[in-house]
């Protein structure tokens, strides 16, 4: 699999498979084998790392499936997604400080939000594609940013939202170790979401556009309606992310919603993988990881690791990790059948 | 009337930083397809590139602002060469890509050596103080600053429209292929230009020296406007991101003298016309229709 926004210059028709037709060429046991270690390993993940990292990378996790949505199977990069991952962190820590309501409540309620903003800015954004549609969704994130920042009254500025409760039927979560679990379902209801979106009719229709949005235009599909779909779609799971980010931190700060937040996002995709889905889980768990490690050992200069690592792989190594190992994966197959 | 009148030059003194920097990226992008990210990160070097020079060399403004373009330049061109040009027969997203990576490895190259606080740049004593212009006074850099973009723009523009250089750059940002087919070695100017652009990055960077803070992160929020600026003007065209970049320096300007009680919209109009601009004319007030999509 040549990485799909490649793919996209190509010829129609004569395009390299995309990541959904590959994974249908899978055996059965292999995907279910993958499926029960993807379990296993996200139920052990915070008995092998600080649990706080555990809960960062669910997380980003998210945010990484919800860019990869638009990326990987629409062929839009969104460089503005800090603005749903950041309005919905700022929602939840509202809803759950000034109503009190328990976490999940609060955090459905950040992401509908981050989807009702989506709504209007997939609106406009969509009227242009490629390098355009990533100005254009940069720019609106940049002006969330500075509305939040000049509506100190809800926002506290500069200060945050301090002390976002962690309230769940008077369960203890104070310890990172059960929150973590806490939150694993909502995040796996939105990962098979994600997956449930990609393997739809709808899902098939998005990588038609991806790859040849002149032809889907021409067999009748609203091409605009379903990248303004996807977009709020994507707008609700990057929200769910943004949400248990402000719960799990318990505290919202601008940070959430500066264009270095969504860069970050399109990394985290892009090393995974582009339109593996997967990857994306895969890459927030390597960078989170790492940023933990570097700040840990008192390295300031972050941005020159995350800067150096977009540059290698986009140079050297298009396909990411996933993209990687399943070409190989597929390579060995391939020799047997 | 003199308050609109005085709103109105600072409006254009901060629209010939964008026009400066949109220019740039309006001749890379019509050479070399790629909308580089980086270029705020090569209008704060040229910043940087001025104060270092003056604080630890003592060389003077006028001679960092030759110096510094043209150092920039050269950097640009090499990376150019090292990295862009590799991914330039890719889709433009992975060279918008590598120079986003590229500008957090610039910032944080300079931040570790400089941090983060602001460092002073005192203007050139020829351009301390103000003029009189009967109505108002303005401070002489600020003046000089619009009549030397002015000129840049101008100078530029003249190139493009009686050189020959410059009219295969014209003829290859607005009908690529066409200027392919027509036997025309686009491929040799590549480098070249893609250095030009930067040198006017770095140009606006020593210009800002003086009046604006300089910090590693002053090119980053401004790149984010600059972008607004071109998909306003058309990215393709190379006047309509001139155009824009004044005029959306001015809009700035009033929205911040007669919207004062409102200072979000001052900050965010740009983003606003940006909405606007996409409502009614998705291609920007002077390009050109991309292919329905």
């Amino acid at each position: 699999m040549t990485s799909t926004v490649e793919s996209r210059s190509e010829p129609a028709g004569r395009g390299a498979p995309s990541g959904l037709v590959a994974a249908a060429r899978a055996p059965g046991w292999a995907r279910y084998a993958l499926l029960v270690t993807g379990l296993a390993v996200a139920l052990w993940l915070p008995n092998g790392l600080y649990p706080a990292v555990a809960v960062d990378i669910l997380c980003w996790a998210l945010f990484a499936v919800a860019v990869d949505l638009l990326l990987g199977f629409t062929g839009l990069l969104s460089f503005g997604h800090a603005a749903f991952w950041g309005v919905s962190a700022y929602v939840t820590g509202l809803v759950a400080i000034h109503l009190g309501l328990p976490f999940p409540a609060a955090v459905l309620a950040g992401a509908l939000a981050a989807a009702v903003l989506a709504a209007p800015i997939g609106y406009l954004a969509v009227r242009r594609t490629g390098i355009y549609f990533a100005m254009v969704t940069l720019a609106f994130a940049q002006l969330v940013y500075y509305v939040a920042n000049e509506w100190r009254s809800v926002t506290q500025g500069e200060n945050g939202l301090q002390g976002v409760p962690r309230e769940l039927f008077g369960l203890d979560l104070t310890d990172d170790y059960y929150f973590y679990y806490a939150i694993l379902p909502i995040v796996l209801l939105g990962l098979a979401g994600a997956w449930r979106i990609v393997h739809s009719p709808f899902g098939r229709v998005l990588v038609g556009i991806r790859d040849n949005p002149a032809r889907a235009r021409a067999l009748g599909y609203p091409v605009h309606r379903y990248k303004l779909t996807v977009f709020v779609l994507s707008g609700f799971v990057a929200g769910l992310g943004g949400g248990l980010f402000a719960v799990s931190h318990r505290f919202v700060s601008l940070e959430v919603l500066h264009w270095t937040t969504s860069g970050k996002a399109v990394i985290v995709v892009v090393l995974g993988g582009i339109g593996t889905l997967w990857g994306g889980v895969l890459g927030a768990g390597i960078l989170v990881r790492l940023e933990d490690w570097l700040s840990f050992s008192g390295f300031e200069a972050i941005g020159l690791v995350t800067g150096g690592i977009f540059v290698v792989v986009v140079l050297l190594f298009r396909r990411g990790i996933w993209g990687t190992a399943s070409a190989l994966a597929r390579r060995w197959w391939g020799r047997r059948e | 009337m003199t308050a609109f009148l005085q709103s109105t030059f600072n409006g254009l003194v901060s629209g010939a930083f964008y026009a400066l920097l949109a220019l740039g990226l309006a001749v890379i992008f019509g050479m070399l397809r790629v909308v580089n990210f980086a270029h705020g990160a090569f209008y704060m070097l040229g910043a940087f590139g001025a104060y270092v020079l003056l604080a630890e060399a003592g060389v003077p403004f006028w001679a960092a602002l030759v110096v510094v373009p043209l150092a920039l330049a050269l950097l640009g061109m090499a990376l150019e060469r090292a990295f862009i040009h590799r991914l330039t027969r890719l889709d433009p997203l992975y060279n918008f890509l590598l120079t986003f990576g590229l500008t957090l490895i610039l910032q944080d190259l300079v931040k570790l050596r400089y941090g983060v606080q602001s460092s002073p740049y005192e203007a050139p004593a020829g351009l301390r103080g103000s003029v009189d212009f009967g109505l108002f006074d303005f401070p002489t850099y600020r003046v000089f600053i619009l009549g030397f973009a002015v000129a840049v723009c101008v100078g530029v523009w003249w190139a493009l429209a009686r050189t020959r250089v410059g009219m295969v750059v014209r003829a290859a940002t607005e009908r690529p292929e066409l200027t392919r087919a027509l036997g025309i070695n686009v491929g040799r100017w590549i480098t070249p230009v893609f250095g030009f652009g930067i040198a006017l990055a770095g140009l606006a960077g020593v210009l800002a020296a003086p009046m604006r803070a300089v910090n590693p992160l002053m090119g980053a929020d401004l790149i984010i406007v600059v972008f607004a600026v071109v998909v306003i003007g058309g990215l393709g065209s190379i006047f309509g991101s001139v155009a824009a970049g004044f005029g959306i320096g001015m809009v700035q300007a009033w929205a911040e003298a007669y919207l004062s009680a409102f200072p979000i919209v001052a900050q965010t109009i740009v983003f606003i016309v940006m909405a606007a601009v996409l409502l009614w004319r998705p291609a920007g007030l002077f390009g050109r229709a991309e292919a329905p999509a």
